[in-house]
């Protein structure tokens, strides 16, 4: 077999120049006379090690890492090194890339392929048993599909965690001309970057999720929404669809099936609210992402007013694997009624982040700890928030919890699309509990008043609580705003931006001036 | 080809795709680097709806915006995993050593700076992206880098333009 070197093209791997390493090496290759091919492939989510460079040879795969261009001289003598057959002898050198700790303690389904080869060689995917979902679903009937997904005990990924094979069988039984399937990759949470990474890496798996929803519930047109922030995933995932059209994944008469599948993606436009349904499909029609008020639903009445199945990245993704591995292996999984993996993604001032897929009933210590190490400044851990910008911000006392959709809920948290960002004890809570009103400011699609200028009013008490202006009335204040905010909202926007505003308050009264009370 | 009629062009090619204000949107921002006024009245025509509708959808995002912007688009990403690195700094500096605040374009028409909640990047915050560039670890003196690196490669630019 040749030689191969792999570097990263993820975003993460980007941002801390793995373009230069990149060049770096095949300008070394060529110097030094090797065989060797570079190969530019995803990441395996360990971001703190990248760029992550791995060497494959008939003996295995080895990494090297972080590696920057000042030492690619270095890793490469340690590469030849290793193809003759010596030790590396190289500071960088992390050994077999599957048994480094990090990795090896997870447990990948729905990132199983990640960062192992070039996300857009469809020959590496199927020989990484990609398709072979879509292959049983094309033996299967709609309702049959429908079952396995039930069977799994799938939940959303995307941070409602509503039942995913329920919200087919609707779509599955509403009757319609005309059916979608909707992508959600607006991924707009702070310390998320799952679905990014998933469509970075392995963007056929998407691709073979969404098609077989659209075999379930007889859909012929899918449309991925995906976040403008994402350039990298929005260049892959067009490729991804070119590839596999060509090659009849998509497009008409799939796998001599007779039924057809079309895919899009369409680019949002800065909106964190277009990641709500409702509000992404208005703005997939070409409107204000204005949400709209249930019911209808979605399921029965969505895009251009017909049954429409919306799914996060990830829950289409871990369709792909439950169809091809069986939805029993997938529910052996998991606790209670959250079954199978989750990706937890951590993130925020942390000294190893990256991503996490494990089993749920993990807790929030044992990610922190086992795989974080730690904060990134080296300094105490102070708080952590969970479940993106309207999760509440949890004190030490409540890292005990198991991630089970419903422990969190009964703390008053929640794991949302499983962004997990870590403050170390400089955090003002204060300031965060602002930054939480001023972000629905911002973002708030504004049609409830108590969402649109609620939070307005919010920035300016927590502004005199802060300073000590008549302190006592403007805290009771805050709390009838934030009162009003979660009872008189239509969405999770308003109704849940107190979370963080309420838990910052509890559990850091200090951070706002107020004197501690012993009160709890 | 001169402005409008490459906008028309545009509006030919996405008015009959469903759901084709957001990619229409998207193309001319990519050509002339923002939505200029002149641009509503053929997008109204052309997908049917009254130019306060066109306004109504284009002041609602973010990415979209009628004024002109800079060269080069730079944005600093303050949401949470960035605040908790220290993005607030980067902020304060940047706006301080561009002497602009957000939204705002360099006298010199350099670049527009603006902010943006989360790049996807937050396990090596804090973030910031110039045009689709995304960088990790940013902070005060790597910005500099970063903006001195931009100068260059803009001029360079200007010059083969001439
Ligand atoms: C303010 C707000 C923002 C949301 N953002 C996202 C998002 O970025 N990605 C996502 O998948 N779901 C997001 N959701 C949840 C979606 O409304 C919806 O529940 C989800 O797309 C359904 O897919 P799932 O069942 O596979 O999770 C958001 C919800 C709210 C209220
Ligand atoms: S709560 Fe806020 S974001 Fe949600 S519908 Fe109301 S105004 Fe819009
Ligand atoms: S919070 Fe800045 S990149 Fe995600």
């Amino acid at each position: 077999m040749r030689v191969q070197l792999f570097v990263p093209q993820d975003t993460t791997a980007l941002a801390l120049g793995a373009d230069a390493v990149a060049m770096a090496i095949a300008k070394g290759i060529t110097s030094r006379g090797l065989d060797i091919d570079v190969v530019r492939n995803g990441s395996r989510g360990m971001f703190w090690l990248e760029p992550l460079v791995e060497l494959k040879t008939a003996a295995g795969r080895v990494a090297f890492g972080s590696v920057n261009v000042t030492d690619v001289e270095s890793v490469l003598d340690a590469v030849e090194r290793c193809v003759a057959g010596e030790e590396a002898n190289c500071p960088l050198f992390l050994g077999a890339s599957e048994s480094i700790d990090y990795l090896a303690k997870q447990q990948r389904l729905t990132f199983k392929r990640s960062g192992i080869g070039d996300p857009l060689c469809l020959k590496n995917y199927q020989k990484l048993h990609g398709f072979k979902g879509l292959e049983k679903a094309l033996t299967m009937s709609g309702q049959q599909i429908v079952d396995e997904v039930k069977t799994s005990g799938l939940r959303g990924r995307g941070g409602a965690a509503f039942p995913a094979g329920i919200k087919w069988q609707t779509v599955l039984n509403a009757p319609a001309e005309q059916k979608y399937i909707v992508c959600n990759a607006d991924e707009g949470d702070s310390g998320t970057f799952a679905d990014r990474l998933l469509m970075e890496s392995d963007p056929y798996q998407l691709i073979e999720g969404m098609v077989i929803a659209g075999l379930a519930v007889g859909a012929n047109q899918g449309y991925i929404y995906l976040r403008s922030e994402y350039p990298v995933a929005h260049n892959i995932m067009n490729q991804a669809i070119d590839n596999a059209t060509k090659a009849g994944f998509l497009g008409k008469n799939i796998g001599d099936s007779g039924s057809d599948f079309f895919l899009e993606v369409r680019l949002g436009a800065g909106a964190y609210i277009c990641g709500e349904e409702t509000s992404l499909l208005e703005s997939l029609e070409g409107k204000r992402g204005m949400v709209r008020a249930k019911p209808p639903l979605p399921a029965i009445e969505g895009l251009f007013g017909m049954p429409t199945v919306v799914n996060n990245v990830l829950t289409l993704g871990a369709v792909a694997s439950i169809l091809g591995e069986g939805a029993t292996k997938y529910k052996d999984f998991g606790m209670g009624r959250s079954r199978g993996t989750l990706a937890v993604q951590l993130a925020g001032n942390i000294k190893r982040g990256g991503l996490i897929e494990l089993a749920f009933g993990v807790t929030l210590r044992q990610i922190v700890d086992d795989f974080g190490a730690g904060t990134f400044s080296g300094r105490p851990i102070k708080a952590i928030q969970m479940g993106g910008p309207l999760g509440a911000f949890l004190p030490e006392s409540q890292w005990d919890t198991p991630l089970d959709y419903e422990a969190f809920a009964a703390i008053k948290a929640m794991i949302g699309h499983g962004g997990i960002v870590v403050f170390d004890d400089t955090a003002d809570m204060a300031a965060q509990a602002r930054f939480a009103m001023e972000f629905c400011v911002v973002e708030s699609c504004g049609k409830c008043t108590p969402c649109r200028i609620g939070s307005t009013r919010g920035v300016e008490v927590i502004d005199r609580i802060v300073s000590n202006q008549e302190r006592d009335n403007n805290l009771i204040l805050l709390h009838e705003l934030c009162d009003t905010m979660e009872l008189g909202s239509l969405c999770a926007m308003g109704g849940m931006t107190p979370f963080p505003v309420r838990s910052a308050l509890t559990y850091f009264e200090e951070d706002f001036g107020l004197s501690s009370r012993g009160d709890h | 080809m001169d402005q409008s009629n490459y906008i028309n062009d545009l509006v030919e090619q996405f008015k009959t795709l469903p759901g084709g204000m957001l990619p229409l949107l998207h193309a001319i921002k990519h050509k002339v680097g923002h939505i200029p006024e002149s641009a509503i009245d053929p997008i109204a025509k052309g997908l049917n709806l009254s130019r306060a509708e066109v306004h109504g959808v284009i002041s609602f995002y973010h990415d979209f915006n009628t004024q002109p912007k800079g060269r080069n688009i730079v944005q600093i990403c303050r949401a949470e995993a960035c605040q908790s690195m220290g993005s607030r700094h980067i902020e304060t500096h940047a706006k301080q050593s561009l002497g602009i605040d957000y939204g705002e374009v360099t006298n010199d028409g350099l670049l527009t700076l603006e902010p943006v909640y989360c790049l996807g990047n937050c396990a090596c915050s804090p973030s910031v992206r110039i045009n689709d560039d995304i960088h990790a670890r940013v902070d005060s003196e790597r910005f500099d880098q970063l903006i001195v690196d931009l100068k260059k490669q803009d001029s360079r630019l200007l010059e083969g333009d001439l």
